[in-house]
């Protein structure tokens, strides 16, 4: 599909998106740093995260962070939900892809064979960034669950009750912090990606071939 | 992760013993400064940033939206006996070897904007209707455990007291100096009791004898054990918790 009619450039990401993007890891930041020092106060899992990946300093102090800064991310991320429905940036870049596409993008990925194309989401992306946005919907929902169990009785019981709604919430928090280990690793193989979420950078003008 | 390992010039434990004397601002600027090391590295502990400020007033807000999201007629769930937590956890602000026993001389206090202020035996509070609920103890640390407590309803005990019902606040003071409130509409929420009873028998010291309240639309840290005095009023008072930067409303 070839537009050479397209008199403007279409950036790899639009600035709504970049600034929408950096707010998010700053709101994400804080949750999670403050969540690790709430999950502190009573560990369920054989382990507690390090005082130094902390924020808050204490129990009360971490809850102020984490009942603070989950207002940044939910209306960050109402308002990314929005701009993807209403500019087609959810359709055009984030269309969920078949199982043969993300076998085939995934096999050449582990190969590491597969391009990357800036401005372009090949089946494995699209993959990891539906899934992440999932991930962050039902972490929310999970938080509401645990912070109003009473008042939103209807929210916890769609999740099994007050223990298993936490132990969802603590799970989500894992899958958010691994597609965060995954996203720097495949950010510093790929370091272009990084100036195109700070500038305006044209999208990789090849199209692809498979897509 | 890459192992880095950044060594804090003043450790948690170092700031607690201060900030332990001070109050709930200081504990929070304390805290936060922790925080700006780990949110930003070279953050100078000295600095105060005004982000605890601002944090106390989003808590403020978040108070707002739960006094909004609150509904008097909603219940707390409840659960059949064979859900009970055996063996329920103690918790207070001290370990369970400092709990103390009921002083001698103690009756229950009433304080405020009310009509009677003669105090109450632990027979006469017997004598007045009991309701029984097995409700889910939910603490802010996270964890949660379910009990079975039955005493009076608050709202029966504010109604013979002849309370001002209109009155903004409900504070509990207690024998072992904790403290708490609460707003009017969760004092009169139907499963708001002062209990007497734990587990079908009367209180014992660790569960917060002669009598506790029990709230289960709110965290556990607000369910004040030994209560020693019932003061109605307008005049926000905080608590032992509240004081040190918990959320005043701590609704569930």
């Amino acid at each position: 599909m070839k537009n050479p009619a397209r008199t403007r450039v279409r950036a790899a990401h639009p600035l709504p998106i970049r600034i929408m993007h950096w707010i998010n890891v700053y709101a994400v930041s804080c949750m999670l740093f403050s969540g690790w020092e709430i999950y502190n106060a009573s560990p369920d899992l054989p382990f507690t995260f390090p005082q130094w990946a902390t924020l808050g300093g204490w129990l009360g102090g971490a809850l102020a962070w984490h009942l603070s800064a989950m207002w940044l991310l939910v209306f960050n991320g109402a308002a990314y939900l929005l701009y993807g429905i209403y500019t087609g940036h959810f359709r055009r870049d984030l269309a969920v892809p078949s199982p043969r596409a993300i076998l085939r993008d995934m096999g050449a990925a582990l190969r590491f064979r597969l391009g990357h194309r800036i401005g372009h989401y090949n089946a494995v992306q699209r993959l990891f960034y539906v899934g992440v946005i999932c991930i962050l919907v039902v972490e929310v929902l999970t938080g509401l669950s645990i912070w109003k169990p009473v008042q939103l009785d209807a929210l916890v019981s769609l999740f099994g009750g007050f223990p298993l709604a936490r132990n969802i919430h603590l799970a989500m928090m894992l899958l958010i912090v691994g597609f965060i280990v995954v996203h720097l690793v495949l950010v510093a193989i790929v370091p272009k990606t990084l100036v195109s979420m700070f500038k305006t950078v044209p999208v990789d003008r090849q199209e692809a071939a498979n897509d | 992760m890459i192992k880095f390992r950044q060594k804090p010039v003043i450790t948690e434990d170092d700031i607690r013993r201060d900030v332990e004397k001070l109050g709930r601002r200081a504990f929070l600027r304390g805290s936060l400064s922790l925080g700006g090391l780990a949110m930003l590295t070279g953050c100078n502990l000295s600095t105060d940033s005004g982000a605890d400020a601002a944090l106390k007033s989003m808590l403020k807000f978040d108070d707002k939206i739960q006094s909004m999201l609150f509904d008097p007629e909603r219940l707390a769930q409840t659960y059949p006996a064979s859900a009970i937590t055996d063996p329920f956890r103690f918790n207070a602000y001290y370990p369970d070897w400092q709990v103390r026993p009921v002083p001698d001389d103690w009756k229950l206090e009433v304080a405020g904007d009310v009509a009677n202020k003669s105090s109450w035996t632990i027979d006469a509070l017997r004598n007045m209707p009991q309701e029984s609920q097995i409700t889910r103890h939910i603490c802010i640390e996270g964890w949660s455990q379910i009990g079975q407590w039955s005493g009076v309803p608050l709202h029966f005990f504010l109604r013979t007291i002849g309370a001002d019902l209109r009155a903004r606040y409900v504070k509990f003071i207690c024998f072992d100096d904790y403290t708490t409130s609460i707003d009017m509409a969760s004092a009169l929420h139907p499963q708001t009791i002062l209990a007497l009873d734990f587990l079908e028998k009367p209180l014992t010291p660790e569960w917060g004898a002669p009598v506790r309240l029990r709230i289960p639309t709110k965290l556990g840290f607000k369910s004040a054990k030994h209560i020693r005095v019932i003061e109605v009023s307008n005049d926000y008072s905080g608590g032992y918790w509240e004081d040190q930067g918990y959320d005043w409303f701590a609704g569930v």
